[in-house]
Order: C-alpha cells, then structure tokens, then sequence
C-alpha cells in the first residue's frame, strides 16, 4: 500500500498522462462522430506533450532562459543543473504547431464530408455507402 | 466496438502504467533526459549563439531543419485545406440581406431580385441576421493594432523571453481572424486577399530556406548562420543571433498566413462568402 | 512549483477533457476543449516551460478553439454520443 502512495505521489504527472492518453484512444476508438473523434485526436497529442514536459522538469531549477547579462557570455558560464532542459520544449512546441496544423486539415476533411454526406456521424455514412454500393450492383 | 475498445485501452493503460513505474522520479536532475544533449545546449548557447533562451537558440540554431520542415507542414496544411475545401463556382444565394446604413433598414432581397450595388449607403450582411454591432466593432477597431504590435513583440523579442516565430505569427493571425468575426468575413479577404495570404505563406518559408541556401553561398554549411557575418558587419556570434532572427520573422509569416488561411476556407466552408 | 495548485489543475484537465468527450453539444464541446487547452497551458507554466505555455495559450486556447467553433457552424451541432 505504502509503494502505490509513493508511486502516485512521486509520479503523479505521468499517471495524469496515462489517464489522458487512455481517454483520447477512447474517443477515437469509440465515438462515432468525426467532431469527438478530432477531439479525441487532440487529448491524445497534448497526452504525448504533457509526457515530454514532465521529464524535462527539474526540481530546484529555474527556467531555461540565461541570466549572464555581459555581452557574450565569456566570462561566466551557466550551470545546467541550474536550469530546465530545454529540448523536449523545442520538440513540443513544435509539435504544439504541427497539432493545430492536423486539427486544420481533420476539420476541413469533416466539412468536406458533411457537403457530401449531410452527417457526420460514422455509422449513418458507413450504412450509406453500403446502400451506394447495393443500388450499383444491382 | 465500444467494449472491444475499452478493453484493448483499459490494457494499453495497464502496460503504461507497469512501463511508468521505471520512469525517473518527477523532477530528478540526474534523470537520463537531462544528462546527455541538453547541457551542452545551456552551457554552450551565451558562447555560441549569444542568445539568452536557450529554446529558442535550439529551436532556430542548433535544431534548425527540424524548424524548417516544420513550417513545411505549416504550409502544407494551409494549402491542403484550399484544395479540400474550396470552391470557385459562385451559387446564386437563396436570399441576400442588405442593410441600409444611413437608416438601418435591412432589406432582405429574393433569389432573382435587383441587388443593390456595395456602395456607402447599402451593406451586404451575413444570412445569420446580426444587429448593429457598434461596440464590437469599435472594440475591434481599437484592439487590433495592439495585438498586432505585441505579435511584432513577440517575434522580435523571442531572444530574451518566451515568444518566437511560431507565438507571434500566430497571434499575428488571431488579430486578422478577430476583424474577419468582428466585422466580416467578405471585408476581411478584402483587406488581405486569398492570393496574397498563400503568396505570403509561400514567402516565409522561402526566407527560412533562402537563409540557408545564402549561407551556402557564403561557402559554409546549410543554416550555419555564422557564415552571414561578412554581411552584417559582426563577429559570427552575434552574427547567429541575427540569422537567428530572419528566420524567426520567416517562421512568423509563414504561421501567420497558415492560421488566416485555415480561417478562411473553414469558416465559409470554401465559399468564402459567409464566415463566422 | 506550489503542488496543491499543480493538483488542482491536474484533476481539471482530466474533468475538462472527460467532459469534452461526452458532451452532447457539439459547440460546448468546443469550448469545453478550449478550456482544457488553457488548463494545460497554466501546468506548463507551473513546470516551468514557459515557451510551451505561450505556444498552447495562443494556439491551443485561441485558433484551436476558433476553427473548432467554425468547423462545428459549417457543420452540425448536435450528436448522439
């Protein structure tokens, strides 16, 4: 009992992204409308992001922004422990980018099936096609 | 399906949860992460780069083509939602509204019927019938610059505090997206049209990779932005810090043009005739 | 890093993307997912990547939802799950 206090306790961030990522697969994997499915697609990327925030966090550290103030910096050097690790924020952020650059083009997908298909629900436009497929055969 | 599905993620849950219980502790400095690539980054960026964010040095020095074909996929999303979306032929609307400006009477016109030409007294208003929107529009009026100047801001001062190409161009977007809500979307394509937003989306990866290709000129290597210090007249630090900035400002239109883009073709569903 | 504050906003991100998934609304969803953004956005100010929080405040909370509530006008409101 002891260990699974320690183990939420000191690993509270990554459960939070296991939870997130469970949810986001929910919503893809169970929701029939294209709108929850896109959203489930966002809980998941931003599941991901939170996971690679986490281990960038130092404890006692500030954030990665310098504070030498002479001109190149030759004199003092910084010290990394002092400081957050930086790359997985340029990795995320980036990624961040790229989320709403997918979010973009899964709407416009969703509205270019609702032009054709008056819904967006995926069973009423599974059953539809299905009756296409019959009217031309028969 | 929906119980196949939480089984199959209530067991995926489970092997992360077994696979978390080897993770570092939350916030261990001597985590494996931290230990290999990024001190170098902290250490080295004030002698290499002379720019005091370090995510931002990584972001547009160290890590450059990782940036690059991230505006890649900027642009490419812009022009993926013009081809899904748009759509050229002009359908004749069931009815029109026009209002009246020196009265406020809004006219509603049938399909067939006389349309009045836009001119100072007639105004075309969206179908979704809104009242005057005096302080709105006066809101936005008054707002927009300010946005536009801390997007200018943000992108100039990504060196020294949290912002860069990618905040700043976006916000840059938000403030274009605000006067196509506030005001409409008819006016807004208007002001900044639809060829000369993809033209400026086409412009700001060009800058990022033109940078580059000018460093190669310069007989150095691809984004090595040290190389540019003949041009600027500097050391080759404060010359990266430079090249460091043209690319974030290329970052910035690129994203900038991207979010108007989007906007535009989602909003009116490619018709670009009614928005939001 | 206050770890009340962090458990507090860890807790709403959780109820705010729950309540994204299983709301009928279309538009609520929408602006429940906003939210979530912005929740996010203040725990990664709180870890201290605060690059990271500009970029999610911006576009996570602001574009995101913006196109969210566009793509949902363009296309239907209701849903049955």
């Amino acid at each position: 009992m002891n260990d699974v206090l320690t183990f939420i306790i000191s690993r509270s961030n990554y459960i939070i992204y296991i939870l997130l990522m469970m949810l986001g697969m929910y919503g893809i994997f169970a929701k029939k409308n294209y709108m929850k499915k896109i959203i489930g697609m966002n809980i998941l990327q931003t599941a991901i992001i939170l996971f690679f925030i986490s281990i960038s966090a130092k404890r006692g550290a500030t954030i990665p922004i310098l504070e030498i103030h002479n001109d190149h910096g030759t004199h003092a050097t910084a010290q990394a422990i002092n400081y957050i690790n930086p790359l997985p924020h340029v990795l995320m952020l980036t990624a961040i980018v790229v989320a709403v650059a997918t979010l973009g083009v899964a709407l416009a997908m969703a509205i270019k099936i609702y032009t054709d298909f008056k819904t967006i629900e995926e069973d009423k436009i599974l059953s539809e096609l299905e009756k296409n497929a019959k009217n031309e055969n028969g | 399906m929906r119980i196949t599905g939480l089984i199959l993620i209530l067991l995926l849950g489970g092997l992360l949860i077994y696979g978390a219980l080897d993770f570092p502790i939350w916030g261990d400095p001597q985590s494996p992460a931290s230990n290999h690539l990024s001190p170098y980054y902290i250490e080295h960026t004030m002698t290499d780069t002379s720019v005091p964010n370090v995510v931002t040095s990584v972001l547009a020095d160290y890590r450059g083509y990782d940036t690059m074909f991230e505006t890649v996929v900027i642009f490419t999303a812009g022009i993926v939602s013009f081809f899904l979306l748009r759509i050229f032929k002009k359908a004749v609307p069931e009815s029109r509204l026009y209002r009246h400006i020196p009265t406020g009477v809004t006219l509603r016109i049938e399909k067939g019927g006389k349309v009045p030409d836009e001119s100072n007294h007639f105004e075309r208003i969206d179908s979704v019938w809104i009242p005057y929107d005096l302080v709105i529009r006066t809101t936005c009026r008054m707002i927009i610059p300010f946005i536009q100047i801390f997007a200018l801001y943000v992108i100039a001062h990504g060196h020294h505090s949290p912002g860069g190409g990618f905040q700043g161009g976006v916000i840059f977007g938000a403030s274009v997206v605000l006067f196509a809500i506030g005001f409409n979307l008819r006016q807004a394509i208007k002001q900044l049209g639809e060829k000369f937003v993809t033209f400026m989306c086409a412009l700001g990866v060009s800058i990022y990779a033109g940078t580059g290709i000018f460093c190669v000129l310069m007989k150095s290597k691809y984004l090595d932005y040290s190389a540019l210090a003949a041009l600027f007249g500097t050391d080759p630090v404060t010359a990266r810090s430079h090249g460091i900035l043209i690319v974030e400002i290329g970052v910035g239109i690129a994203v900038m043009a991207a979010m108007i883009m989007l906007y535009y073709n989602l909003a009116s569903a490619g018709k670009h005739d009614e928005g939001l | 890093m206050i770890w009340q504050i962090e458990l507090i906003i860890l807790v709403l991100v959780v109820l705010f993307g729950i309540g994204a998934l299983a709301v009928k609304d279309l538009l609520s969803a929408a602006i429940l997912f906003g939210a979530y953004s912005f929740m996010l956005c203040l725990l990664w100010a709180i870890m201290g990547a605060v690059d990271v929080a500009f970029t999610e405040a911006s576009v996570g909370a602001g574009i995101s939802t913006v196109l969210f509530v566009a793509a949902v006008l363009r296309t239907t409101r209701r849903t049955d799950d």
